[in-house]
């Protein structure tokens, strides 16, 4: 702690006359310059990793600036029209005009966009953008000549919804919600809803992995923590062994064993405990799913435990005995609280990967062990529907988030009850 | 010691932990009911392992533990109600210290109100009456070992096992904590059984002291006795400040044998602990036993010496002389009147008596 300086009249003056102030300034910008070239490498790091691709993930989930620049005149006239009565000249000239104006690739992007609004408007704007160059007025029916759909309503009514330069349809979507024309927020067609499920397995799948890694990795933790060293070592090769092998040999591994004609399934049918027509399914569905994502996921849970329980010493144990405890209640009460740290640091990192994994469910999911992450990856290489992505990435960031703060709730409370 | 009023006795105890080194060899001990038993000995020597045989976390490999007359090697360590602290104090960091107090009550499934009352009169033993809600971890260290010699007394234990509870003190502490073990151990009629490789803590604290080297109990006895009558050079040596010669034995005559030091230098010793005429033997003899300046003939032993140095402790003064070759002899001189004023490179005659020598085994 400093003392109050006593109050003297006029600045103090360093030794060679420099107002105090100014000098102790210089000497402390200085070392601020240098706290600021040690931090930089790693703020820049953060920028360019995380707060970019994340910020644009946020914008493009919602973005819908793109279709209002290519067309401006349509929106505008579309504001006029009374959305019953037949569409207007006014309106076809607005799109001509849009149409004849904008870049080609422009339009093409648009008429995506347009098509997710509408099914059909890619094709009917494709035809009428060739005719475009011999265009003359009356407009209204040389897009009729183009394609007889410029009649359809519909067509002209969905711009209702892409209308603003903000849109939160992809949002809906990822939750099998839709806009109507007029940005009311309606179900889904019944055939087309698949992502609720999805969402559900997602998180099904990720808490019974979560749950079934914890309840391998903890005795196997425990023996590491506890067995001499030389044999501890080997078993935490074992452990560690996944790391060093490729992910697509070890799920090869797994279809190979686990599969109807498989090892195990071979194996159960020699022994005679299955028939040969009760061979057990395990792979291509959501059991295949459970099992090769546990295993993948499974050194996860076992490092954060285990780096616990090294630091916890015998003498607890023997403490908790000594006073009176049986080895397996000294266990609950004295040694497993002090694991919580541990056993939470593994369920969430577990349920983080779990939950957007796409790779093994790809492979052996089949068809009811895709996960969302699946629909993700789909949108971003097949249907280039990076909005939806987009929105689909963002809801995984806030299921995580609300996750995070649950866990942060539960091991709080009980940091605070336990230690 | 009669063995009927034994609390705890080892017999025939030996114990290896890899099947090729005997860690403790062959351990034949009574602690006797109310007796406070300190462990000595040097890092490795074996005390900890005897503790643990005790507590029930390490089995013997050969001999029996009985506590109240009863065999105990087959009894789990929950089932032998011996409070322990361990020398890390081992309370669970995550229970509050009332917690951990009560601990020890909640698994013999003790009613809450008796619970508290018992935690509440543990803690006022040790004068840590208001500090039932911190965790451990908010304890200072005198605070936190207070706490653990609480914990291991909340459920009324006969025996209760120390492993160097005091080792993370600082001294003044240590002292403090000391006297207040022992008037516990004395208020409570407890039998303790105490390791400790501090030699003053021991000699304090004990009725009893057990000298451990590589695995044997050299010596046990009361701290004076181990003292004044250690019975080897080891104890000799461990316990107190001690100067040495080694020699031949060249009479024996009883009760006395002569030691030849270097040609012609005999000195006259207590037999203790040699063989006879003929064989080695090391000269124990306390610094304070012995008489700068006696009268001629006075002494069996009288021999001339050199101060090579003297630094003055108030009470003492502590010289150290070139004698019969050995130039780290240790003198006190008492600061009496009548004591003789040296100066360094006086050479005046130094003696003792043959009682105060001890002539023991050759040793090192
Ligand atoms: N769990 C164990 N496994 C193998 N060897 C052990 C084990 N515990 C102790 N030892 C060995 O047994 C010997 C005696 O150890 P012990 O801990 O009893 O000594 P100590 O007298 O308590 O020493 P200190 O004063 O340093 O605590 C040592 O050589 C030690 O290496
Ligand atoms: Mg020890």
């Amino acid at each position: 702690m400093s003392t109050a300086p006593a109050t003297v009249d006029g600045p103090l003056l360093t030794a060679d006359g420099v107002p105090l102030k100014e000098s102790l300034q210089i000497s402390l910008r200085r070392s601020k310059m240098r706290a600021l070239l040690l931090v930089l490498p790693p703020l820049l790091f953060l920028i360019f990793l995380f707060v970019i691709p994340i910020g644009n993930m946020l914008t493009r989930s919602v973005d819908d600036n793109l279709i209002n620049d290519v067309l401006p005149n349509t929106f505008a006239a579309f504001e006029t029209w009374d959305k019953k009565s037949e569409p207007t000249e006014a309106m076809f000239e607005a799109f001509y005009k849009d149409l004849r104006d904008a870049d080609r690739t422009d339009i093409g992007k648009a008429s995506v966009r347009m098509n997710y609004a509408n099914p059909g408007w890619r094709s009917l704007i494709k035809r009428t953008a060739r005719k475009i160059d011999k265009m003359e007025p009356p407009y209204k029916e040389a897009f009729l000549k183009a394609d007889d759909r410029w009649l359809d309503q519909d067509f002209w009514r969905s711009l209702g919804i892409m209308k603003d330069r903000v849109t939160f349809g992809y949002y809906l979507n990822a939750v099998d919600l839709d806009y109507d024309y007029d940005k009311n927020i309606i179900q889904q067609d019944e055939e087309r809803k698949v992502y609720n499920l999805l969402w559900w397995r997602t998180i099904k799948v990720s808490i019974i992995v979560t749950i079934a890694c914890l309840l391998l990795a903890y005795p196997v933790s425990y023996l590491l923590a506890t067995l001499p060293m030389r044999i501890a070592n080997l078993l935490m090769i074992c452990v560690l062994m996944p790391f060093w092998t490729s992910l697509l040999v070890r799920i090869v591994a797994w279809m190979i064993m686990l599969q109807q004609n498989g090892v195990v399934n071979d194996t159960l049918v020699a022994a005679g405990v299955l028939s040969d027509e009760n061979r057990l399914s395990m792979m291509y569905n959501f059991n295949g799913t459970i099992i090769v994502m546990t295993q993948i996921l499974l050194p996860f849970m076992i490092l954060p435990i285990y780096s616990v329980m090294k630091t916890i010493p015998p003498s607890y144990m023997k403490a908790a005995q000594n006073l009176g405890a049986t080895p397996t209640l000294a266990f609950i009460r004295v040694y497993m609280p002090q694991t919580i740290p541990g056993i939470g640091a593994g369920c969430i990192l577990v349920f983080i990967v779990a939950i957007g994994y796409y790779i093994t469910p790809e492979l052996v999911g089949g068809k009811d062990g895709r996960l969302i992450g699946n629909m993700v990856a789909y949108h971003m290489q097949r249907s280039l529907n990076w909005g939806l992505a987009a929105a689909m990435g963002t809801i995984l960031l806030c299921v995580i988030l609300v996750f995070y703060w649950v866990y942060d709730k539960i091991i709080g409370i009980d940091n605070m009850k336990m230690g | 010691m009669s063995s009927e009023n034994a609390l705890v006795r080892f017999v025939d105890i030996q114990k290896s932990y890899d099947g090729e080194a005997l860690v403790v060899k062959n351990l034949n001990l009574d602690v006797a009911k109310g007796e406070f038993l300190t462990m000595l000995g040097p890092s490795g020597s074996g005390k900890t392992t005897c503790l643990m045989m005790l507590a029930g976390f390490e089995p013997a490999t050969h001999g029996e533990i009985f506590l109240n007359e009863h065999p105990i090697n087959r009894v789990p360590p929950h089932k032998r109600g011996i409070g322990m602290v361990f020398q890390n104090y081992a309370l669970f960091p995550h229970m509050t210290v009332a917690e951990n107090l009560a601990f020890p009550l909640e698994v013999r499934h003790m009613d809450k109100s008796e619970r508290e009352q018992r935690v509440k009169r543990a803690l006022d033993m040790v004068q840590l009456g208001k500090f039932g809600d911190p965790r451990p971890a908010q304890l200072s260290g005198g605070q936190a070992q207070r706490v653990a010699v609480a914990r291991s007394l909340v459920f009324d234990p006969d025996l209760v096992l120390m492993d160097e509870p005091l080792g993370a003190l600082d001294k003044n502490l240590r002292e403090q904590m000391q006297y207040e073990i022992k008037h516990i151990h004395e208020n409570l009629g407890l039998t303790v059984v105490y390791v400790t490789h501090d030699q003053s803590e021991a000699l304090t604290m004990s009725n009893r002291i057990a000298v451990f080297d590589d695995g044997i109990i050299q010596q046990c006895d009361p701290p004076p006795v181990l003292y004044e009558e250690p019975n080897n050079a080891f104890v000799a040596g461990f316990i107190g400040e001690n100067n040495r010669f080694v020699g031949k034995v060249t009479e024996d005559s009883g009760d006395t044998v002569k030691v030849e030091i270097e040609a012609g230098a005999v000195v006259v010793a207590k037999k203790v602990n040699v063989e006879g005429v003929g064989s080695r033997s090391t000269l124990s003899l306390r610094p304070e036993r012995v008489t700068v300046d006696p009268e001629a003939g006075s002494l069996p032993n009288i021999f001339s010496g050199k101060a090579e140095e003297l630094i003055y402790l108030g009470d003492h003064i502590r010289t150290r002389f070139t004698v019969l070759g050995h130039d780290d002899f240790i003198v006190k001189i008492p600061n009496s009147a009548a004591h003789a004023r040296l100066k360094e490179g006086d050479t005046v005659n130094i003696g003792w008596n043959a009682e105060d020598c001890r002539a023991l085994d050759p040793s090192d």
